[in-house]
């Protein structure tokens, strides 16, 4: 496209297995200077880095790690689309390097058999040949690259050599013309490839972006990897495309194909696999020489241990508790200075303001909305260390070995388990997380899930209920019950998300079981530089794109709190009191401004007063009126228009309830839970009657309320991103508040009969 | 001819087919497990489901019902 026109900027794909050390010699080739994007209406990652060679100007698309070009899911389809130069937001690619894991060169030489018939400029660069040296293996670079019949280039993208090589075949292999190819496949299957090439062509298929001198070629190219794929992916993303609505006729023709082809002893899609691992074996034959018994190495005996019974169970328990405790208390710390640093820096700057809506705003609504966006980077930020390094030294893939047995029982695969454990955190970096699935489906119900694991926040929530109104009784003399009442909560939104998981995979997110086939790679040490990476992206990725609607949640919250803020009507009634204090303050410090005792307690009648004052503001608000008018609904939940309010200010985040409580009992915005507050909510209420409102069903209610909703802007905020569609976010808040919403009620109910 | 899920954790044996056209089938073929090669079972994970193979050199996990689709033959 655009940069496609420019003669002095090169479009290189940059595609390989995972787990070969892509990412690492992406960093190193494009340095800083890359940009994460998705591709235009899929949630596929984009990232193009700028790379600078003398006067050569590289463009390079960093493509999805894939095994294979059988566009078999949404990252394997861009992948294809992006080498056909069809794929939208990026320049038609001008070369090809991909990069071959020398330790595992054969299934790795699959891909580079796949790239290779699409007729571009291609090197290959060999990658973690000191590893295949240490396992006795041997590779002859030289003649490797001579039967490939493109550059070969060893590099070690980990300590960043090779790359001048690497660049200069770069720039000399998109210079010169592409030699023609061997195509592995017999000439049976040949024939029935080109008959399907005339049928698109004549139909003037596929459309393709290429321009310059190598239109012809590269469309001829592209046309025949089209036609191929369509023959041998039966069910695969092809099937889905535009393609067969144009050509009706494409369904019956590609199947009397495969019945010519099956008969000729050419079954599709078996035969794919055959004749390229038989290509592979033939390049391989004689240069690629390994030890007859596998040498035994440190990554396997580490296996050993790591993947054991008990032991590989334990260590897993322990990394896992590591790993969730450090969300947890490593967070906390800096997550107090964010909140304490950005509510001084608005305190600081509300003193440079007049009392007023400006100076509530900056104070509440714009420092307050910017301390919820900022207060979550701690825990993103550590979870993706840790998720960095297990990732990069291969760990990951053994977590969900170990755990899959137990995932699969709700539908779901090892993969999803430290997504899931991570949302016991907190659900946004949980579902940022999910990245690691690749099954759509799958990633979609732990997505969907997540926000049921209790957070932090929900923590806050029920510490407060149950230190207030749940006695401190121990049960058989060995159970706390306020132990077992935080243990249910946590129990309910485990046994609820298997529950929805479950229903998930069986109805709305219904399909074949994806295989869990998965490599498990060689442990190596991760790479710092990756790992600091990885943190900074994700972090940076969190604030661009949830950051504004949580922030935009946090000051539409604020105003509804805030507004119509009728001051003399409010006022009015503490007006009396105010103005004696007030006068009783300047008289005291006139007569006796030593007698401290006295302006204390004048000063604190005062702050008492004030703390009245901001409660009848809220009561009048928006805010106070909407919980008056819902009331109605939250009543079957025993809750009073006060705690309906609570939970619609805790909409920006979950622990926000303690605070507007608070200020609804007239205390002030309160942290955590504390005495006066306890004391209020044990003392409070039904308006004009002194029946209590809160009993332990009430208090239950809410908890479960609380463990089931999904009211919490960033979560929603980031489903949205991570799924790339507001159905998501809106189909989450709506199941759930649904099923917050009676599991309450029936909480509620069924206590209320035993009290 | 038996199949891979039913070997004993240590065994070789050498791939004959794999059964189904299927994704599964075609990402089993994908990784390396193609007719005639060796694959070994290096062990299983602690609840008994994946199992860890060996095959081309490198370390693959496949579930029990995937690797009941690869006929092999021992010996």
């Amino acid at each position: 496209m655009s940069t496609a026109t420019v003669p002095s900027t090169l479009t290189v794909a940059l595609i390989g297995n995972p787990n070969t050390g892509k990412s690492t010699l992406f960093s190193h080739l494009a340095g800083v200077r890359q940009r994460v994007g998705n591709y235009p209406g899929v949630t596929v990652e984009k990232k193009v880095g700028q790379v600078q060679f003398g006067q050569q100007r590289f463009e390079l698309i960093d493509l999805p790690g894939t095994y294979s070009l059988a566009p078999r899911s949404l990252d394997e389809m861009v992948a294809v689309d992006v080498l056909l130069g069809r794929q939208a937001d990026v320049g038609a690619t001008q070369a090809v390097l991909c990069i071959v894991d020398a330790s595992n060169i054969e299934r790795n030489l699959y891909l580079v058999s796949q790239v290779l018939e699409m007729g571009l400029p291609t090197v290959v660069a060999l990658n973690m040949i000191d590893i295949a040296e240490g396992r006795g293996i041997k590779i002859d670079v030289a003649t490797l690259a001579t039967r490939l019949g493109v550059p070969v280039i060893a590099v070690q993208a980990n300590k960043g050599r090779g790359l001048l090589e690497l660049k200069n075949a770069l720039l000399t292999a998109a210079q010169s013309p592409v030699n023609v190819r061997e195509n592995p496949f017999p000439q049976a299957f040949q024939q029935e490839v080109a008959q399907l090439e005339r049928l698109l062509s004549t139909n003037q298929l596929p459309a393709s972006t290429a321009d310059g001198q190598t239109e012809q070629a590269a469309r001829d190219a592209a046309l025949r990897f089209l036609a191929e794929r369509l023959l041998l992916d039966s069910g695969g993303y092809l099937e889905t495309s535009e393609l067969f609505r144009h050509l009706p006729e494409l369904k019956t023709t590609l199947a009397t194909a495969r019945q010519r082809l099956k008969a000729a002893g050419l079954p599709v899609p078996a035969v794919e696999a055959m004749v390229r691992y038989d290509w592979v074996g033939r390049i391989v034959d004689g240069i690629v020489t390994k030890p007859r018994q596998r040498e035994v190495t440190s990554s396997d005996r580490l296996d050993r241990v790591l993947t054991h019974k008990w032991l590989g169970t334990l260590i897993f328990a322990l990394m896992m508790l590591l790993v969730f405790t450090s969300i947890f208390a490593i967070a906390k710390p800096p997550m107090d200075w964010i909140d304490g640093g950005i509510k001084a820096l608005g305190k600081w700057t509300g003193q440079r303001l007049a009392e007023g809506p400006l100076k509530s705003l900056v104070v509440d609504g714009i420092f307050g909305g910017v301390g919820s966006v900022l207060v979550f980077l701690p825990q993103i930020v550590i979870l993706f260390f840790f998720i960095a390094i297990l990732e990069d030294c291969g760990y990951m893939a053994r977590a969900a070995y170990l755990m899959d047995r137990l995932m699969s029982r709700v539908g779901l695969s090892g993969k999803s388990f430290i997504p899931l454990l991570s949302s016991f955190a907190c659900a946004i970096p949980g579902i940022m997380a999910t990245r690691v699935i690749e099954n759509r489906r799958d990633r979609l119900t732990t997505i969907l899930v997540a926000p049921l694991m209790s957070c932090a926040a929900k923590l806050s929530v029920y510490m407060l209920l149950i230190d207030t109104f749940i006695p401190a009784t121990v049960l058989g003399g060995c159970l706390p019950l306020q132990g077992l009442v935080l243990f249910a909560m946590y129990g309910l939104g485990i046994i609820v998300a298997a529950a929805v998981a479950m229903l998930l995979k069986r109805t709305l997110l219904r399909g074949a079981t994806p295989p869990f086939v998965m490599e498990l790679p060689s442990y190596k040490w991760p790479s710092a530089a990756l790992v600091l990476h990885r943190m900074v992206e994700r972090g940076w990725a969190f604030i661009q794109r949830a950051g504004t609607v949580i922030f935009a949640v946090s000051v539409l919250v604020w105003a509804a709190g805030y507004y119509p803020h009728h001051s003399a009507e409010v006022e009015a009634p503490f007006a009396l009191r105010k103005e004696a204090l007030e006068i009783r303050q300047i008289e005291l410090q006139r007569i006796s401004p030593d007698d401290h005792e006295q302006l204390d307690t004048v000063a604190k009648e005062l702050e008492t007063l004030e703390k009245q004052i901001d409660g009848a503001y809220l009561q009048q608000s928006y805010l106070g009126r909407a919980g008056h008018f819902i009331e109605p609904a939250v009543k079957p939940l025993g809750w009073d228009w006060r705690i309906g309010a609570a939970a619609i200010a805790s909409f920006p985040a979950r622990e926000v309830v303690i605070g507007t409580l608070g200020v609804i009992y007239n205390l002030g915005d309160v942290k955590d839970e504390t005495e006066p507050l306890k004391d209020k909510l044990r003392d409070a209420t039904w308006d004009g009657t002194d029946r209590k409102v809160y009993n332990i069903p009430v208090a239950l209610s809410i908890m479960v309320f609380f463990s089931l909703c999904a009211q919490c802007a960033g979560t929603l905020a980031v489903i949205r991103r991570e799924t790339n569609s507001w159905r998501w976010p809106a189909f989450t808040f709506a199941y759930m508040t649904v099923l917050a919403y009676f599991a309450a009620m029936a909480t509620y109910h069924l206590g209320m009969l035993f009290v | 001819m038996t199949v891979l899920s039913s070997l004993q954790i240590g065994q070789t044996a050498k791939v004959v087919t794999i059964a189904g056209e299927d994704e599964i089938s075609v990402r089993l073929m994908e990784m390396g497990l193609t007719p005639g090669v060796t694959v070994t079972i290096l062990g299983a994970a602690p609840l008994g489901d994946p199992l860890e193979l060996e095959v081309r050199g490198y370390r693959l996990s496949v579930r029990r019902v995937e690797a009941a689709r690869i006929e092999v033959q021992t010996g």
